[in-house]
């Protein structure tokens, strides 16, 4: 056999994730607040019988760009916080560490209070408010310091907590309906999806994740340490830089899209990586899918739990996700 | 035959304070290299320049005859390995993935491995007597086998020159012995240069074929054990009283420490 052993098991974990992920994007389908029709998406998928127009818009209109774009944000979001792992060596990283959640919300925000559209306006405030910060984040820590992780982290952390005082002084000027909307925002809302949007983040998106894979195995010997990665052959500085401005760039666009889904991208790459030890080149095809499917099983029970309307996305994703990793922690400890 | 590595008056420094002046030395091919000096010499830092870690302020250094700014940084891992003294441990990568990371020089594009990659890493790992662990986490082994897991990692990359920082600091004796044998072997059956910093002068007369003996950044003693392990020149390196006489087991020097209050009733 010419195939070597890694690209075996890289499939073959790809393949049941990817079973998982089927399923969850066919309930995604079947379920929603206009009742379950398991059968007319068979019937729909299938091309057979007289299907019922109204349940076609729904199914297919609505319900199937909202699918695909948790889909892509989850399996964003899991890879962003995968990156920034390895990246900084600091388990605790999440897409968001280094301030991009802070800078589109503040974009955000002026947009919403300046009575802008979802999309595309909202959406491009927010994407100048996170790549504003990414520039502030890299000028901070430009030539050597950019490889010590800790002056990135903390860049990070000051860029976010100033952003957090900042968001809180324009929530404390605004009173009328917009509130509701920022607030939305903040947790996270995917209920905005159209295909003409899908396309462009996938447009956007794609191109990232394939230059990531084509990274992975650099990602493992950084985990080593920079100098260990150098003597193996590893440009370290460029692809540190790749890394964090790849990364970066392709959260942006989710967060902007969807604002701020939480603790997908901490506990995702977590999880995988109990399941299926430390080697990116399993862990970023995992992520991909393992953090789409389970963005679209959040994304269905934020819409089918409540009574009337629905919650906002992120409030699930961290309701499931926290209580599931710290069992996963204490079994993997035994 | 050209030197494995040759240098020419390098010099170096952090910030305003040197740590390297003036070297200027060779090391032969398929030779046992150790370098030897107190705290503080500049040992390490040397041995960083050598792998590429670090570029020197000034000077030239040739690598098997050629110029070590015409190396591709590919190329200089294909050439040499580096066995460092302390490495991270925050995610915990089985014995046969670090020492198959010996092979990224060699990768295509992808980064996959391919059968001969891994049939490379198994004879590596038999080499140094860590094929029952392949299996094992990083994590769950003891000194001494991560220091011959770390080994056939370098072997796994097959350089030319292994280099080595301290690997025989925090092992017990018999395992000391170990990592030696090995490295004396690999020196004897796979032509391999070995140069390896420590402050174990005893191992060093016995396993080296030249030392270097550093202090404060300059050369104090460069030669056979015999030549450079005088207890004037080890005085003037540790300035301590030091004891120089024949090892019983062969033609090489052994050093015993003198403990001050020997020393003291003696003068």
């Amino acid at each position: 056999m010419k195939s070597p052993f890694i690209l075996k098991r890289l499939l073959i974990v790809s393949f049941f994730l990817a079973l998982l992920l089927f399923v969850a994007v066919f309930l995604g389908l079947a379920m929603g607040s206009a009742g379950s029709e398991i059968k007319a998406v068979l019937r729909s998928l299938l091309k057979q019988g007289n299907s019922d127009s109204l349940l076609e818009t729904v199914i297919w209109g609505i319900r199937f760009p909202r699918v695909l774009t948790a889909t892509l944000v989850g399996a964003t979001l899991s890879l962003g916080g995968l990156v920034f792992q390895a990246l900084l060596r600091n388990p605790l990283a999440e897409p968001y560490i280094l301030g991009i959640s802070g800078g589109s919300a503040v974009g955000a925000i002026i947009g919403i209070l300046m009575g802008f559209a979802r999309f595309p306006g909202v959406s491009l405030t927010a994407f100048a408010g996170s790549m504003a910060t990414l520039l502030l984040i890299l000028a901070l820590s430009t030539g050597k310091s950019i490889l010590k992780k800790d002056s990135l982290l903390l860049s990070g952390v000051m860029v976010n907590a100033f952003c957090s005082a900042v968001i809180m002084f324009l929530i404390s000027l605004t009173q009328d309906s917009r509130l509701h909307n920022i607030i939305f925002w903040l947790m996270g809302d995917l209920s905005m999806a159209d295909m003409g949007q899908v396309r462009i983040l996938l447009v956007m998106l794609l191109p990232c994740f394939v230059l990531l894979f084509f990274l992975s195995h650099r990602m493992n010997l950084l985990l080593l340490g920079k100098e260990m990665a150098l003597t193996m052959g590893v440009n370290v500085k460029v692809v540190t830089v790749t890394l964090l401005v790849v990364t970066s760039f392709m959260v942006s666009i989710t967060v902007s899209h969807c604002g701020l889904l939480g603790f997908v991208g901490l506990v995702m790459p977590h999880l995988l990586r109990l399941l299926l030890g430390p080697d990116h080149r399993v862990l970023v095809p995992a992520c991909l899918i393992g953090g789409g499917a389970y963005m679209v099983f959040c994304d269905l029970l934020a819409r089918v739990l409540p009574r009337q309307g629905e919650m906002p996305g992120g409030v699930i994703t961290a309701m499931i996700g926290a209580p599931l990793f710290i069992f996963l922690l204490k079994r993997s400890k035994r | 035959m050209n030197p494995a590595i040759a240098i020419t008056n390098l010099n170096h420094a952090y910030g305003d304070s040197p740590v390297l002046k003036n070297l200027s030395f060779s090391i032969r091919k398929g030779s046992f290299f150790i370098i030897i000096g107190p705290n503080g010499s500049g040992k390490t830092t040397l041995l960083k320049i050598i792998s590429g870690i670090i570029k020197p302020g000034k000077g030239r250094m040739q690598i098997l005859g050629r110029p070590f700014d015409g190396y591709k940084q590919r190329t200089l891992a294909k050439t040499i390995a580096l066995v460092p003294q302390i490495v991270s441990e925050d995610f915990p990568f089985t014995v046969m993935e670090l020492v198959l990371m010996g092979r990224s020089p060699y990768l295509n594009i992808l980064g996959l491995e391919q059968p001969g990659d891994l049939k490379i890493a198994k004879q590596a790992m038999a080499f140094t007597g860590v094929e029952h662990l392949a299996n094992r986490k990083l994590d769950q082994l003891s000194g001494g086998e991560r220091q011959r897991v770390f080994i056939a990692r370098a072997i796994c990359q097959e350089p030319q020159i292994i280099l080595l920082d301290e690997p025989t600091a925090s092992l017990d004796l018999a395992h000391q012995g170990r990592v030696m044998d090995l490295m004396e072997r690999l020196k004897n059956e796979k032509g391999m240069t070995i140069v390896m910093v420590s402050h174990d002068v005893n191992l060093a007369a016995m396993y080296g074929d030249s030392l270097l003996l550093l202090k404060q950044g300059q050369i104090v003693g460069i030669g056979d054990p015999g030549e450079v392990l005088t207890y004037q020149t080890l005085e003037q390196a540790y300035g301590c009283t030091l004891l120089v006489d024949k090892s019983p087991l062969g033609e090489f020097p052994r050093v015993t420490l003198v403990p001050q209050r020997l020393n003291q009733v003696e003068s």
